[in-house]
């Protein structure tokens, strides 16, 4: 039988059932009840058909063996699909069949290992139970004095304790080395720029035109017919030279035109729409998921992240999910073009909440 | 001595069968002909006044209960005055019409008419008023640019219909149906008219070129299915991960369970 490197005493065989009792080393920090319940022993040991029967122990030996050299053949299948099905081509076919038949001997190479280890292990390595009992993990009395002993004696001839001036230095030196990395954190924001500024402005300006998205050609409000949702960037944003992708995510609009009947507009924001078109920033003001399942008929605006809905015809109040404040609405006018334009910026910022933002 | 094999062969047990067999391939066969007959000879003129009348007979028959007996609508049906030609072909076509129940939207069911009877009825509600029209084959079959049609599906259709197409939920049983089998005619009427509630997406907002080209994206989906195997629907993580929730874990329990187990 096994036996670890502290000795064989510790092993105990399956029938002592006084093992416990009889350890009588140091219990270390182990909390030793004395009304214990008392150990019954293992059950009576059973033999496994393959200890008894000579022919299902061979059979055994041949279903290990047999996983083995499987295992290889998965190798060695794994080395030749490799070759035999490459991704020369541009063919995304290839790309499945050399992925497929690779893993799938890459699976047997590794299955039949584990497989045939654990069968070896279940059927034919001894089944006798035994016990390897716990030792306590302290060191001795003399190896504890020791420890003490080298560091009073480092300690002392070093001066750690005695010269306080070198010491305090230390630690204060050891406090502001990493103060540059938690600094230097700032880099990740724009420089020469507040970010809560950034946050709370987007490129929307008065007299900028509605623009479609991808193309980037301006909306007239004729083109704008009931029923319909447009996706709209500012006029402008595909020609920015950097920061596009920033600016879109903030400034990102959907256009709808409702029957000026169903919409139901507060007096102060009556403005803000023009003939039952209106503009709502796309960006849900609960984690910044683009909001546009837009629903025709019910006026819905449905998150696809957490289901948060907003009413457009109540200017985007939330009706559903965890947002906690409506879409933020774009003031909307038609220039003497007939194109849509801003009124303005957004009037408050857009997207969820952040710090100096809740 | 013939005589008694003739009887016999009519009281063989497979004489009936036979018999069957033979009668129902004449009637198909018959069918077939006559019906192929009335195809080819039937290119539907959209302005004739046979055709338009012929779609009022239906239309009255079939449609006038929920949407009055002009197409004016009634509390249990919208108006369909001025809807064109692209709905009718789409909610019939698609066998959205006439509806199974009133319901958060209409279901897809086998389509009820012919195809010549779907562009009767279209013919007739275009006539009520002016409308999208039927849109022209080179316009839906597919031969546009599929990279540019990503894209604007992406921007436009993906958040409903998911990137693959293979739709999704909407509020309070609406859903967005799948796209992976729709006929590119059917996706063009849907874009144009906004059927049930899907916002409309009108000529100036994604131009027929464009349309187009959404279609050929669609049309490369339906004929490139996923490259890396098992779809799972295609409908994101949350399919993924039940997936591997259930048989993953299912396999890891069992593997274990098979470890620990004593050896008989």
């Amino acid at each position: 039988m096994a036996q670890d490197d502290h000795s064989g005493t510790e092993l105990a065989a399956a029938d002592s059932s006084h093992a416990v009792q009889e350890f009588a080393g140091s219990t270390g920090t182990a909390v030793i009840p004395h009304d214990a319940f008392e150990n019954p022993g293992f059950e009576p040991h059973r033999p496994r058909v393959t200890d008894e029967d000579p022919r299902r122990e061979k059979r055994a030996q041949r279903t290990v063996y047999t996983l083995f050299y499987l295992s290889i053949l998965g190798s060695v299948w794994a080395i030749a699909a490799y070759m035999l099905f490459p991704i020369e081509s541009n063919d995304v076919g290839a790309v499945r069949l050399n992925n497929m038949f690779i893993g799938l001997g890459a699976t047997l190479a590794l299955l039949g290992i584990g497989f045939g280890a654990v069968h070896w292990g279940k059927t034919l390595m001894t089944s006798a139970e035994s016990i390897d009992i716990r030792h306590p993990i302290s060191g001795s009395e003399a190896t504890q004095q020791g420890a003490v002993e080298v560091f009073r004696q480092a300690d002392e001839e070093s001066g750690f304790s005695r010269r306080t001036v070198i010491r305090n230095s230390l630690i204060g030196a050891l406090l502001a080395f990493p103060l540059p990395a938690v600094v230097l954190f700032r880099g990740f924001a724009p420089q020469d720029q507040i970010p809560v500024e950034l946050l709370s402005h987007t490129m929307w300006a008065k007299g900028t035109r509605l623009a479609l998205d991808p193309s980037g050609v301006p909306i007239r409000a004729a083109d704008v017919t009931i029923g319909s949702a447009f996706h709209v960037i500012p006029e402008g944003l595909i020609d920015l030279e950097h920061g596009k992708l920033e600016e879109k995510a903030k400034a990102a609009v959907l256009l709808m035109r409702l029957d000026p009947s169903e919409l139901n507009e507060t007096p102060d924001r009556a403005s803000w729409s023009y003939d039952g078109i209106v503009a709502y920033s796309k960006i849900c003001t609960h984690v910044g998921c683009p909001v546009a399942l837009y629903e025709q008929h019910t006026h819905h605006l449905l998150c696809p992240c957490h289901q948060s809905q907003f009413d457009v015809a109540n200017h985007c109040e939330v009706i559903f999910g965890p947002a906690k404040r409506p879409l933020p609405q774009l003031p909307i006018a038609v220039d003497d073009e007939g194109y849509l334009i801003a009124q303005s910026d957004f009037t408050e910022p857009v997207g969820p909440s952040f710090w100096e933002r809740h | 001595m013939t005589r008694t094999k003739r009887r016999a062969g009519r009281r063989h047990p497979l004489a009936t069968v036979a018999l069957l067999a033979l009668g129902l391939v004449f009637t198909g066969g018959a069918y077939a002909a006559l019906s192929t007959g009335t195809v080819a000879q039937a290119e539907i003129d959209p302005n004739s006044q046979q055709t338009i009348e012929e779609g009022k007979k239906l239309f009255q028959a079939n449609c006038a209960t929920c949407h009055g007996l002009e197409a004016q609508g009634t509390a249990n049906g919208p108006s369909l005055i001025g809807v064109g030609a692209a709905s009718v072909d789409f909610q019939v076509g698609t066998g959205r019409m006439p509806m199974q129940m009133q319901g958060p939207q209409a279901q897809q069911k086998p389509v009820q008419f012919t195809d010549d009877q779907v562009k009767q009825l279209a013919y007739y509600v275009a006539s009520l008023g002016p409308g999208p029209d039927i849109p022209a084959d080179h316009l839906v079959n597919g031969g546009g640019d599929a990279a540019n049609g990503a894209e604007l599906f992406r921007i436009n259709c993906a958040m409903c219909h998911n990137v693959a197409g293979a739709g999704g939920a909407l509020t309070e049983g609406k859903f967005a149906p799948p796209l992976t089998d729709v006929s590119g005619v059917h996706i063009y009427e849907a874009m144009v008219t906004g059927p049930q509630n899907m916002p409309v997406f009108n000529d100036l907002n994604i131009t027929p070129e464009d349309k187009r080209d959404v279609i050929t994206y669609l049309k490369y989906l339906q004929d490139n299915r996923s490259p890396g195997g098992f779809e799972l629907g295609s409908l994101g993580p949350v399919a993924e991960g039940l997936f591997i929730w259930i048989f993953g874990l299912g396999a890891i329990v069992a593997i274990t369970v098979w470890i620990t187990a004593k050896s008989n």
